[in-house]
Order: structure tokens, then C-alpha cells, then sequence
């Protein structure tokens, strides 16, 4: 076997996060000078050999063994079955020794008093882990899957071997670990108690399951409740995304470009901005209300409060969502199977119905999927305008932070939210997902797009346009809050608010951000612009794995991806810091927390959408480039890639604009130096200090219209080649 | 096969991005409820005076309180400003905070000290708030009612589906409201007054201050609330209006801790004896805080509620901040009052 460059570089990053970087999390950062840390003069800035050899840390002796054993296995020539077993024995022994050691030896030395009596205690304790070893961790895990490759593990191809062991070991380090330490807060019991009732009584109390509301004016439990919104949310969700998929895609709407700003705004909108604007609209002094009242002489009172408002503000806030999942579906539908159908004189309505409509089935049913666990998770409107009205998220947040401080309560409910999660996907996964539905072949594509029949416009423009233009007003109000005095007050014009918050002085050295909302958002800017690309990347690589790819355990990985998902912010936030506060990864209170959390949190759209995407290409498309001679990469990255720019685009803008307006997750993770400009946003509304804080939102929605334009602009457009139209060009094409 | 080259390079990159911003050498670092812009203005003026940097983060009390429970293997905050004396009566209780007392307690309200004496030493009080009946004036008009004098007013049926309050299940408020009422009468008669209350009641809030906002922008009638904050509400020029229930009422004690086991203990110590100086005290005031401060000397201020002409019911932080107590109270709560129908 000749040496391949990819194995003498999987071994050199070994070899440098054992010998050269230091192993450990620098307390006060890291410098370049630090970065040498084979003679580190201190234990904290000195690489695992020297750690190891110098300063009594015997525990570090095995990564570097690994190190040694991997050498021989790079060696030209050797069999392939020797290659793989030194590999494989050489990353084994090394990832198995790194998580080990970090396990088992913490801040004040062995982390479990049984092997303290066992073995003595040790001289000195450890911190979490940092670069030196993060490098080394990563390349022991390459080796392992480059040795599956080699014994013919994931049909012999190194490179899906590597991407599937480093998206499983990202997934079980940043997603389930974290899931499982809150979890078994679920079981936490006190004296005298034993677990299995504990959390028998937490699971079925009558609060979470009641079914009085069916008999009486009670309320219901909330399981049920959230089970309810969550379906009626994502129900007209994915109505009204088709309905504006089909405008922007096949009909000659004159505005098209305007209705597609309107389905992106509420996604851009940090979410209480709409249920603000609701109330003022449809709450008891609001404008309907009064206009009601002075009109007809009605009350029309408090509807707006409980389940109809969170409903509402719901479906504005995630029929972008869908819309988003859905019009990269509609657009790959291949027309030659209409046109086929029109040949065969099916009248368009039949041709809508018996072709269309279930050709795009997987993108609605992703579509419902989404939001339906983007409503079980929400809760910056139900926070709003839920009134009396509680769900899951809200009770897991006052169970973690209201006056009962119960963990265990919170993470019983967090089972069930997830439990709910998890039923969805399945259904979803066996509705739709033994049938084909590739329209996007190799073959040359000579189809026309089609019109939709004219019943299906009609339909589509009733239940969209009078949708943009409440979206509009609930918009103006909202916004109109930034701009006057007091919001629903003091309708007098002032600038104040921008000005308190996005003031610049010069003074001596030039300008000065002296507006108090500057750090927050340039900090937010930077990490949203890390985390996104990092999302996108790894979101459509495990969208490719899982449709492209087979092999065990594909679709456990599939729930493992969508899992984070699902986890309300709350949960996740503070079972973060439960689970990196200690070593081996201690990394609460810095900027990794913060972007992990947020590639973590928004990976699983990039991956529906990227596989909802790539269901529609035909596998031709793959098998012609092997013919070719061409590497699985190139495969990837030449024919997939470029038909997959409409997921790249929803990828990369909804994890950089989520990065942006997320509130729950991060509200425990910011520290003093690193704020977000959601949770700067929020503290000023708790304080009813609306104004600043709808002026702040403003300025958000704003700039994230504008990345999201340019990112539009760098990704491109995907060219499918299809047929121009005898009519005006122009209509088709906007 | 630069794909594997690519992969290692992004996530290493990534690890040098966010490994300088990995620092967090910090003089001192300050978990603080109360609003933002009073935070800011405590953090600052303490640099001005000690020169010591302040890392000041704001969180409410009870996001708070489960954060340190979180860190408490391995606490990264040293210093604890603000939220009830309940929630860090609970973090004692669990062993979360640092015994401290300070040389500048003696020129504390009585208020204040009981706070360091049932915590054992671990906590004291800042400044303290009385519970109001607020309601906004133009729908009183609208539906002839005034402004309550006791809580039996509240019972009348011109207030129906007009009342807010907080729920107790997840509002510190709320628990501070019930509390006050048993303490007030007894736990059976708080009891039956919040049975009959619910006929009244629009909605429970999930948070404290919202029933508050809802009555300032007229979505209701009337409300429980702190009086802080309405306070604060009228100075917006909101058209609201509060007094205090004659025959006593509940009241809240801010607090402020050192966690236990923290980097920058001395640090934190020296914040504390700042802050129980006369002058660190008036800056609530300045920013436009109507919290009443711990400190005797602080410069007294007409939009202040004078504590001593409002009847305060006698509150027992030590028995009610007890987790078992608290847990009581609210099953009971749950089970007679929550699970009533909802009024019309």
C-alpha cells in the first residue's frame, strides 16, 4: 500500500497535540508563543509528553504511547490488514486513554473516591482538556475510521468513514452528553425517597397530563397543551408556506420579490418584537378592540391572551420556516413528470393532484416536522401572550428559575417534550420515507415549468396576500415602538432610543461606541459569523451522509442530529453548563460555549433541509462521477454541491439569523464579557424598557436582511436547465 | 483527499478562533437581578472607586440561583447583587454561598441585618420593596371602580376578569404575595381569600412584573405588584395609581452573598463592604430605582415609599424560604387555587 497524504496528516496532528500544543485549557488565553508547548517551563502551557515526563502526570503516558505505535502503520508498502490494525490499535488505545483520563481525573484529582482508595491519591489534579488536546482527540478518531475503511467498513471510503466519525463523536460530545447530565436530574431524589417514584410522580402528575378543560373550564395539563398548539401551528404553517412556495415559484405574481423580504422578516425578528405587535393590534386597548368597541359597541375583551394569541404568533413566526423548507422543493420539481401528465391529458388539476402535489410530500412533511418541534420548543411567545395559558417550555423554564428550583421536575418534563419529538419523527420517517421522489436525473431536462391550476392560485393568493398584508401591520406597529416616546403611549416622534443605544463619540483616539448596545452587538455579530458557516458545513455533510450513505446506526444518527432540536433553549442552556463547567471540557463563561451551542442548536435544520433537498437527485447523478473515476469528495463537491445551493442558502441564514435572535439557550450561557444582543434585548423589555428595546430589534432586523441578501448573492443561484418558456421570460424568472 | 485536510483545518481554526477569547482573568465577576441600567451603574462606580474590573452580568434571581447551583462544583461568579432574600436563603440552605460580615453593617435598617442573621451570616440585605394594589386609572373610570384600601376590596365583583396577579409556581412575586397573606391571617384564611379572589382574577402571569405592564398599557384593570417597579411605571407617565393594603402587607428584602469557593474572594469582600456604604447606596435613586436602601444614611428621596408608614406584615425569610415550606405552599396553591376553572 502506498502512503497517502491524508494518513501522514492524521498522524502529524496526533503527534502535534501530544508532543507540541499545550493539552490544557489556558486559563488567560492563548498566545502564538504558547502555542509551543514542548517546553512549556509551567504544567499548565506544557504539551502531554512534557506533562507527562517533567511534571509527574503519568496519566498522559498513553496518548503518547499511541503517538509511537500509529508511526509504523504510515510505512509504504505494508499490507493493508497490518495498516489497519496499527491504526486502529494506535487510535483506540489513544481515544480511549484521552477520555479516560479526562473522566476519571478532575480539578481535585481522581473524580471517584473508589479509585482513590484503589490506587492512592494523585499528586495533583487536572484542568479540562484545550487545543493540544482537541488535536489529539480528533486524530485518534480519524485513525480509527480510517482503520474501518481499510478492513472495508463504510463500502472501504475513507473519506465518508472520517466525516460519519466525526459527525457521531460531535454529536455524542456537544448534543447527547449535555441531554443525558440533565436528564438524570429527572431521577435526583431526596432522603427517604426511592427514584422510580420520584420520577413516576413527576412524569404523570395531573398538571402535565390533566384532560379537565374536555369537562370544565379548568385548564388542561400542559403536555396537552403544548401537543395541541404545536400540531395547529405546523399545520397552517405549512399551509400557508405552500401557499407562498407556489406564489413565489409558479405563478406570475407581479411582487414577488417583496413577498419573499415579508416571509424572511419574522424569521429575522427576535420573537417577542410580534407578540408586542399582536397586542397592540388585537390585545383590549388595541386598535381592533377600540375600533370594535366605538364601531359596533362590542368587547371583544382578552382573546388574544392564551392559546389563540400564542397560536398567531406562532404561525407568523415559523411560516417562514416553512417557507424556507418548501420553496427549494417546489423549485426542484422536475416538470417533464407534469408535462408527461398533461400528455397523457390529465387536466391540470389532475396533473397538480396526482403529480405536484405528492411529489413534494417529503418537503411538507419536513416542513410540518420543523415546525412542529420549533412550536414544542418555543418560548418567547408563549411567555408573551400565553396569560394563565402554560406549555412544556415555559414550565420547564419557571421549574429551572421560578420559585420551585426543581431540576428534576424540569427534566421530567423535558422527557416528555422529547418523547413527543421523537413520536413526530418517527411518523414523519415512515409516511414518507420508503417511497422515490427524485425529479432532479442526470438527464437532460427539457421540461417547461408549469402553471399551477387556476383554483389552486385562487386558493393560494386568498390565504396568502391578506397573511403579508397583517404581517405588514403587525410589523409597522411593533417597529413604530423604536421610534416614539412611550410604545402604545406617547405616540410623539423621537430618536432617543437609537441614540441611547448606537451612540458614537469622537473623542482623543478617535471613535468612541459609546452607545450601550455596541459590545453586545459586535460580540453577537462575531460569534453568529463563526457558528454559521461551521453549521451549514457540518449540517449538509450529515445531510449527504444520511441519504447518500449506508451504513449501521444511520438512523440513530438521524434522531441524534434532530435531537438538540427538540431540546428546549432552556434545558440545553443549563445543561450545558452543568455538563463543560468541570473538566474534561471546561469551557463555560468563554466565546466556544456560545458558538457550540448555537452550531449544535441549528445544525438540524441545515441537515432537513439538505436532505429534503438531496432526496430529489437522482443517484445517477453520484454513480456517473464514480464512473468517472471521480473521489467521493469529488463527487461531493463538484455534481451535489451546486444542486444544493438552495439548502446552502437555508442553512447559512438560518443558522447565522437564529445565532442572532436566539434568547432561551443563551440567557444562561452569556458571561460579562460576552453578551448577546437577544439577552440585552430581553433584560430591557423585563424592565418595560420597550422602546430601546424595539429600537435595538430594529437595527437586528435590518442587518440580518442585509446578510442574508449578500449570502443569496455569494452562494448563487442553482442553474437547472429548463426549457424557456414561449411566453415573457421575465414573468417565469423573478 | 483535501476534504480531510479542509475538515481538520475549519475545526482547528475554529479552536485558535475562540481559544484567545477562552480568557476570562477577571477581577471580579457579579451575578446582578435587578434592571440592566442599575447594574451598569453599580459595576461602574465601583471601578471608579476601587479600580477593580467588574465582570457584571444580569440575570433574574432565579436564573441566578440555577446557575451557581450548576457551577457549584466549580464556581466562576463571586459576588451574588439582588433578588429576594427567599432565593438566597435557598442557596444557603444548600451550602452554596460564603459566610462574610462585614465592618460596614452596623449603620444597616434592623430589615437588612435579619437577613445576615437568618442566613446564618451568608447573606444581607440591600434594599427592600412593599407589595401595592395598582390599577390604572382611565379603565376605573371606564368601570367605576377606586383604588382598593385592604385586600377584601380586591373580593368585589366590579374587579371581575379585571385582577392580575403572578403565579406562585413560577413568580418569586407571586410567592412573596402568598406568603405575606399567610403570614398576614393564617395559611386556611390565605387560602379561602385567594379561593374567593379567583372569581376575579383575568389571569396568572408567568412572570412578576407582567401583570404590572398589563395594567400600565390598560390590557387590564388592576393588579398585585411591587411597588418598585410601579413606581418606576408612573415616572414613564403611565396612568396608573398604587397604595398598600392598610392592614398589612408582604415586602421583599434584595439581597447580596459571596459564593462559596469563588477565584477572586477578596475581590468580591471589598465589593461587599462598597456597597454597604451610604453613597454606593443612593445610585439606585439616581438611575431611576425606587428600591428603599439598606443603608441609613442614604439620601432620602419624595418618590421613596417611606417603610416605616407602611404596615408590614412580619415575615419570616428563614421558615419561608425553606424548601420544604415552599414546596407546601405551593402544591397547596396548585391544588385548591390553580386547578379552579377559570372565571367569567
Amino acid at each position: 500500500m502506498r502512503l497517502s497524504p491524508a494518513s501522514a496528516l492524521t498522524w502529524g496532528l496526533s503527534a502535534l497535540g501530544v508532543f507540541v500544543l499545550p493539552w490544557y485549557m489556558l486559563e488567560d488565553g492563548l498566545t502564538p508563543m504558547r502555542l509551543f508547548g514542548l517546553i512549556g517551563s509551567e504544567v499548565e502551557y506544557a504539551s502531554a509528553a512534557t506533562a507527562a515526563a517533567w511534571f509527574g502526570r503519568w496519566w498522559l503516558w498513553p496518548p503518547v504511547l499511541a503517538v509511537l505505535i500509529g508511526l509504523p502503520s504510515l510505512m509504504p508498502g505494508l499490507s493493508r490488514r497490518s495498516a489497519a490494525l496499527l491504526r486502529g490499535g494506535a487510535g483506540a488505545l489513544g481515544l480511549t486513554s484521552v477520555i479516560a483520563q479526562g473522566w476519571l481525573i478532575g480539578i481535585r484529582g481522581w473524580n471517584y473516591p473508589a479509585l482513590e482508595a484503589a490506587f492512592g491519591a494523585l499528586p495533583s489534579g487536572q484542568f479540562g482538556i484545550g487545543l493540544g488536546g482537541a488535536a489529539a482527540f480528533l486524530a485518534f478518531l480519524l485513525m480509527i475510521t480510517d482503520a474501518l475503511a481499510l478492513k472495508g467498513k463504510f463500502g472501504g471510503d475513507r473519506f465518508v468513514a472520517g466525516a460519519v466519525g466525526i459527525i457521531v463523536a460531535a454529536i455524542a460530545i456537544f448534543t447527547i452528553w449535555p441531554v443525558l447530565t440533565i436528564l438524570s436530574q429527572a431521577f435526583g431524589i431526596a432522603k427517604g425517597e426511592t427514584a422510580a417514584v420520584v420520577f413516576a410522580q413527576r412524569f404523570f402528575h395531573a398538571k402535565v397530563w390533566g384532560l379537565e378543560c374536555l369537562v370544565s373550564r379548568s385548564a388542561c395539563g400542559v403536555a396537552w397543551n403544548t401537543l395541541a398548539l404545536a400540531l395547529s401551528t405546523a399545520l397552517a404553517t405549512t399551509l400557508l408556506g405552500l401557499c407562498f412556495a407556489l406564489i413565489a415559484i409558479r405563478t406570475g405574481f407581479p411582487f414577488k420579490s417583496g413577498l419573499r423580504l415579508l416571509t424572511v422578516l419574522p424569521i429575522v425578528t427576535p420573537p417577542f418584537v410580534i407578540g408586542l405587535g399582536l397586542i397592540l393590534i388585537f390585545g383590549r386597548s388595541g386598535i381592533v378592540n377600540q375600533a370594535a368597541a366605538h364601531l359596533f359597541g362590542v368587547e371583544l375583551g382578552r382573546w388574544i391572551y392564551g392559546f389563540n394569541g400564542v397560536w398567531l404568533a406562532q404561525v407568523f413566526s415559523f411560516t417562514p420556516t416553512a417557507f424556507l423548507v418548501l420553496i427549494g422543493i417546489v423549485q426542484g420539481i422536475s416538470p417533464t413528470m407534469e408535462e408527461a401528465a398533461q400528455t397523457l391529458r390529465a387536466s391540470p388539476s389532475r396533473t397538480f393532484n396526482a403529480v405536484t402535489l405528492p411529489l413534494m410530500m417529503p418537503g411538507l412533511a419536513n416542513a410540518f416536522l420543523i415546525v412542529f418541534i420549533e412550536s414544542l420548543a418555543d418560548f418567547g411567545n408563549p411567555i408573551v401572550l400565553g396569560g394563565s395559558f402554560g406549555v412544556l417550555s415555559t414550565e420547564i423554564f419557571f421549574a429551572v428559575v421560578g420559585a420551585q428550583v426543581d431540576f428534576g421536575r424540569a427534566a421530567a418534563l423535558a422527557l416528555i417534550l422529547l418523547l413527543f419529538a421523537l413520536t413526530a419523527f418517527l411518523i414523519q420517517r415512515f409516511s414518507v420515507g420508503s417511497r422515490s421522489y427524485v425529479s432532479m436525473t442526470g438527464k437532460g431536462e427539457t421540461g417547461l415549468a408549469q402553471g399551477v391550476p387556476t383554483w389552486v392560485r385562487r386558493v393560494a393568493y386568498t390565504v396568502a396576500l391578506p397573511w403579508a398584508v397583517l404581517t405588514v401591520t403587525v410589523y409597522a406597529l411593533a417597529l413604530a415602538g423604536g421610534f416614539v416616546k412611550i410604545w402604545g403611549r406617547d405616540w410623539t416622534p423621537t430618536l432617543e432610543h437609537f441614540a441611547r443605544a448606537f451612540a458614537i463619540d469622537h473623542g482623543v483616539k478617535g471613535i468612541v461606541w459609546s452607545g450601550g448596545a455596541w459590545s453586545s452587538l459586535f460580540t453577537t455579530i462575531k460569534l453568529a459569523a463563526i457558528a454559521a458557516p461551521i453549521t451549514a458545513a457540518l449540517g449538509l455533510l450529515a445531510a449527504w451522509l444520511l441519504t447518500r450513505q449506508r451504513f449501521a446506526g444511520r438512523t440513530a444518527l438521524e434522531f441524534g442530529l434532530m435531537l438538540s432540536f427538540c431540546v428546549p433553549g432552556t434545558v440545553t442552556g443549563v445543561a450545558y453548563i452543568l455538563t463543560y463547567n468541570i473538566p474534561p471540557l471546561e469551557i463555560t463563561g468563554t466565546a466556544l460555549i456560545l458558538v457550540l451551542c448555537f452550531i449544535f442548536r441549528n445544525m438540524p435544520v441545515g441537515v432537513r433541509s439538505g436532505m429534503a433537498t438531496m432526496s430529489q437527485l437522482d443517484k445517477n447523478l453520484d454513480e456517473a462521477a464514480a464512473t468517472l473515476r471521480a473521489s467521493t469528495f469529488r463527487a461531493l463537491r463538484v455534481v451535489i454541491l451546486p444542486l444544493l445551493k438552495p439548502a446552502i442558502i437555508t442553512a447559512l441564514t438560518y443558522s447565522f439569523v437564529r445565532a442572532m435572535t436566539t434568547v432561551s439557550a443563551v440567557i444562561f450561557l452569556v458571561s460579562a464579557q460576552y453578551e448577546m444582543a437577544t439577552v440585552f434585548i430581553i433584560n430591557r423589555v423585563i424592565n418595560g424598557d420597550y422602546g430601546l428595546a424595539i429600537a435595538y430589534s430594529t437595527v437586528l432586523i435590518v442587518l440580518m436582511t442585509a446578510v442574508i441578501g449578500l449570502i443569496q448573492l455569494g452562494v448563487g443561484e442553482r442553474r437547472l436547465v429548463r426549457r424557456e418558456p414561449s411566453v415573457p421570460a421575465k414573468e417565469r424568472h423573478a | 483527499m483535501i476534504s480531510r485536510r479542509l475538515l481538520i483545518s475549519a475545526f482547528s481554526l475554529g479552536l485558535l478562533a475562540s481559544a484567545p477569547i477562552a480568557a476570562r482573568a477577571q477581577s471580579l465577576n457579579v451575578l446582578c437581578a435587578p434592571t440592566a441600567q442599575w447594574c451598569e451603574a453599580i459595576a461602574a462606580a465601583f471601578e471608579r472607586d476601587t479600580g477593580v474590573k467588574v465582570g457584571m452580568a444580569r440575570k433574574s434571581a432565579g436564573e441566578i440561583l440555577a446557575q451557581i447551583k450548576a457551577e457549584s462544583q466549580n464556581p466562576k461568579t463571586d459576588l451574588w447583587f439582588g433578588g429576594s432574600a427567599e432565593t438566597h436563603l435557598a442557596a444557603a440552605e444548600q451550602g452554596l454561598l460564603q459566610a462574610y460580615t462585614s465592618p460596614n453593617m452596623k449603620d444597616l435598617h434592623p430589615w437588612a441585618l435579619k437577613v445576615h442573621e437568618q442566613s446564618g451570616g451568608q447573606s444581607v440585605g440591600v434594599s427592600s420593596g412593599a407589595i401595592a394594589l395598582v390599577i390604572n386609572k382611565e379603565i376605573a373610570a371606564k368601570k367605576g371602580f377606586k383604588l382598593p384600601e385592604d385586600w377584601n376590596d380586591l373580593l368585589d365583583p366590579v374587579f371581575r376578569n379585571e385582577l392580575q396577579m403572578p403565579n406562585p409556581n413560577s413568580s418569586g412575586t407571586a410567592y412573596t404575595i402568598v406568603a405575606g397573606l399567610i403570614q398576614l391571617w393564617n395559611e386556611d384564611r390565605a387560602f379561602d381569600y385567594l379561593k374567593k379572589l379567583h372569581a376575579n382574577i383575568n389571569a396568572y402571569t408567568r412572570s412578576g412584573a407582567a401583570p404590572l405592564r398589563a395594567v400600565s398599557r390598560g390590557e387590564a384593570g388592576a393588579a398585585i405588584s411591587f411597588n418598585m417597579e410601579t413606581q418606576a411605571d408612573i415616572e414613564k407617565g403611565f396612568p396608573i395609581t398604587f397604595g398598600y393594603p392598610k392592614s398589612g402587607t408582604s415586602y421583599e428584602v434584595a439581597s447580596m452573598s459571596l459564593i462559596k469557593g469563588s477565584r477572586n474572594q477578596a475581590n468580591a469582600k471589598k465589593f461587599y463592604d462598597w456597597y454597604l456604604t451610604g453613597a454606593a447606596q443612593d445610585i439606585g435613586v439616581a438611575v431611576g430605582e425606587f428600591h428603599v436602601p439598606a443603608h441609613k444614611s442614604a439620601k432620602s428621596d419624595p418618590r421613596l415609599p417611606d417603610m416605616s408608614k407602611i404596615k408590614l406584615v412580619d415575615y419570616d425569610f428563614k421558615k419561608f424560604g425553606a424548601v420544604e415550606m415552599r414546596k407546601h405552599i405551593l402544591e397547596r396553591w396548585e391544588r385548591e387555587v390553580g386547578s379552579l376553572p377559570a372565571a367569567r
